[in-house]
């Protein structure tokens, strides 16, 4: 054995070195896959407070199926500004007392502050999280952007329906909006 | 699958003409050696300056910081600038000195180890190290831009990081950089333990330090590219309109943190697996006793490697997880401790009954295991969930990663230096300034991080260059700590210059209880070692 040359197959060299290059490759994908991921375990699960979207024919069906009329849920709105852009956004209504089972509606007031056109963003949190899925919005406005002429300001609606099957042990609901000025604009 | 491996051998024909072109010839002369060199140990060489010259620089920082926390108050630095401080001595101690230096450990190493005659990808290996010094030169520069370095921690959370000033594209292009150079270098390493051992130096013969850097590549290769990644996501958010992080556009913040730790938690493995392997090497040297459960060790590394990858959210208590994502990763983190564990029990387990001696790289290991399990300790407390909402971003933190990284990365680092010194450069160090050396970093390394546990139980938020009174005292102490640590470490430089230059010549075997192959080779290493295979005998592995 001891006078054994050494010359290693040059050829396996080029094999584990590729497969360990694809092994990186990969995992730079990967770090991309979390982002769906994220987004796909959030809506799941309904953590990050991530809101429920659901059509009205399903939002109808919820109704007449089953209402809880001895629950009542307080609905708290919520409104903060981003970065302290100039505005005014606030919620028409600060709390509700709604059933689960049954449609309201609720909306927000913004004002754009400022002398020139501006699209804003808003994104809604629920809090607490293990309400977030049973949250459900039929309309909103944080569905779309929304566009603002100098010093205009608008009524934003909203509609949702919560879930009866609500955990019981909440009987408080946080929705909160953040309004963003939308990043695609110079 | 050893086996396989030595009929392989055995069946080629002898053929010299492998590897680089520089043949059997000594070193090229002139400083074109070093740029053009394909040679591993030259290589190593490069790496461990580097990373020398960086630990001054990182460390430098670390004083500037320790300076300006001396008293209460804003007295040397403005806030911005210590920000950036705290941020680039992170990124430099973990990009610029704990990686490097292990890589430069694993060149000069590992082919010894097993008996190769060289990194399996020499010319790879040349590429591999010369991006470091630009990568850093792009990275440091940012400090001397108009808008300052990057200032909003190392681990550049959107959205504040977004909000960084110009030096932002500097510092990513940087980052990529240091990613492909240590990607390059996972690779190599990888392929020379797949492909170059010699003819019988099955897996289970390999010695700890060659297993855990096997390990640690493996964590490397599948790690770096998901912080590419997220960077590169940060990138494109900033300069090229999209919204991975920015809830306005849909994204979300929290999600970069995922991302992050994905990659930030094996990472903090990848500065520590090899130092477990060091430690493997010196205890059983110097307590001339074989390293105790040896395949434990193997299959406890492997574990670490695996439950790295899914304790990342125990950095992230605070975001407001679910309860069941709590304890997920509070019992998952809590699980590591258990092969940990078993290393440190094999350690002191290896140290029992043995016929211990003190020479410098002992002491070093000594401290290494008892001052790591102290980092290992607060690390349980920190995985508390409960517990942790109150530790977040407090010095305790900083407390429990400088215990592991410092008395635990770094000291493992001095301790490979002492000990493979001799191999490198033929001569003997001076073992009474070693000793010296040792005991003054281990006084001044404590007076440095321990007060730190007590301010952060008390509350003192991290990153913060002005805190309150209450937290004066053991803030002077700890700066006096910070300078007597850092400036005991000139003697470190001083005993390797004096040692490189001059000094009793050492044998081949150097330490009277060492195995394993590098000791087989005269002292220092010829440029060239086993052009021709050795023989794997009981005598001349470490198991």
């Amino acid at each position: 054995m001891s006078d054994l040359p050494f010359d290693p197959p040059r050829k396996s060299h080029a094999k584990v070195a590729g497969k360990m290059l694809c092994l990186a490759f990969a995992m730079f994908g990967f770090g991309y896959l979390m982002v769906p991921l994220y987004d796909i375990i959030c809506d799941i699960t309904g953590l990050n407070g991530k809101t429920g979207r659901v059509s009205v024919a399903e939002a109808n069906a919820t109704q007449t199926e089953l209402v809880a009329e001895d629950r009542e849920i307080i609905v708290e709105f919520v409104a903060s500004i981003n970065q302290g852009g100039s505005w005014i956004f606030k919620p028409m209504e600060k709390t509700m007392t709604v059933t689960p089972g049954k449609m309201y509606q609720a909306s927000y007031y913004a004002e754009n502050l400022s002398s020139s056109p501006v699209v804003a963003q808003a994104t809604p949190s629920v809090s607490p999280f293990a309400a977030a899925k049973y949250f459900n919005k039929t309309e909103c406005f944080c569905f779309t952007r929304q566009a603002f002429e100098p010093n205009g300001s608008k009524d934003m609606p909203l509609t949702f329906i919560i879930d009866p099957d609500l955990p019981i042990n909440v009987d408080r609901v946080t929705l909160s909006y953040t309004f963003f000025r939308s990043p695609d604009q110079s | 699958m050893s086996s396989n491996d030595v009929t392989h051998h055995a069946a080629d024909d002898h053929n010299h003409d492998h590897g680089d072109d520089h043949g059997h010839h000594g070193p090229a002369p002139g400083l074109m050696r070093w740029v053009t060199t394909t040679n591993h140990k030259d290589i190593g060489t490069l790496y461990l300056w580097f990373s020398l010259v960086m630990f001054f620089i990182g460390g430098a920082m670390a004083l500037v910081i320790r300076a300006e926390l001396f008293q209460p108050g804003i007295q040397i630095v403005d806030p911005m600038f210590f920000n950036s401080m705290t941020t680039m001595h992170a990124i430099v101690m973990i990009f610029g000195v704990v990686m490097p230096a292990f890589v430069g450990l694993a060149n000069w190493m590992i082919p010894m180890m097993i008996g190769a005659p060289d990194m399996a990808l020499p010319r790879l290996n040349n590429w591999s190290f010369w991006i470091m010094p630009f990568a850093f030169t792009i990275m440091l520069s940012t400090l001397f831009m108009d808008s300052g370095g990057p200032a909003g921690g190392w681990t550049l959370y959107p959205p504040l990081v977004l909000q960084m000033g110009d030096s932002f594209a500097f510092v990513i292009f940087a980052i990529h950089f240091l990613g492909i150079s240590s990607v390059m270098g996972s690779i190599n390493i990888v392929a020379t333990i797949f492909n170059m051992r010699a003819p019988g130096m099955t897996f289970m013969k390999m010695p700890m330090f060659v297993w855990t850097w096997l390990i640690t590549a493996y964590l490397l290769i599948a790690t770096i590219p998901v912080f590419a990644g997220a960077v590169t996501m940060l990138l494109t958010d900033r300069y090229f309109g999209t919204s991975f992080f920015s809830a306005a556009g849909g994204g979300d913040p929290v999600m970069f943190q995922h991302i992050f730790w994905f990659f930030g938690h094996p990472e903090v493995y990848i500065l520590i697996l090899p130092a477990f392997g060091i430690v493997s090497s010196i205890i059983p040297t110097f307590a001339r006793k074989e390293l105790f459960g040896y395949d434990s060790m193997v299959y406890a590394t492997a574990s670490i490697a695996f439950l790295s990858f899914i304790v990342w959210a125990h950095h992230m208590f605070t975001t407001g997880m679910p309860l069941a994502g709590e304890l997920f990763f509070m019992f998952s983190t809590m699980l590591i401790s258990v092969p940990t564990g078993v290393k440190v029990f094999n350690w002191v387990a290896t140290m029992w009954r043995g016929a211990m001696t003190f020479e410098t790289p002992m002491l070093f290991a000594i401290g290494f295991v008892i001052m790591f399990t102290v980092g290992g300790l607060s690390g349980l407390m920190l995985a508390i969930t409960p517990a942790d909402i109150q530790y977040h971003d407090t010095y305790f933190v900083v407390a429990h990663f400088h215990y592991v990284l410092v008395p635990g990365a770094i000291y493992s680092l001095m301790a490979a230096t002492y000990y493979w010194l001799p191999k490198w450069t033929g001569n003997m160090y001076d073992e009474k300034l070693g000793k010296m050396h040792f005991w003054i970093s281990t006084i001044f390394v404590n007076v440095l991080f321990f007060p730190m546990h007590f301010v952060g139980l008390a509350g003192m938020p991290r990153r913060i260059p002005d805190y309150s009174l209450q937290f004066a005292d053991w803030n002077m102490i700890a700066t006096i700590g910070a300078f007597g640590f850092g400036f005991s470490q000139l003697m470190f430089v001083y005993i390797i210059v004096k040692c490189v230059r001059g000094g009793e010549k050492a044998t081949a075997e150097v330490w009277e209880g060492a195995r394993g192959l590098e000791w087989t080779v005269a002292s220092p290493a010829p440029y060239h070692t086993f052009e021709t295979a050795p023989t794997i005998e009981p005598s001349t592995v470490t198991r």
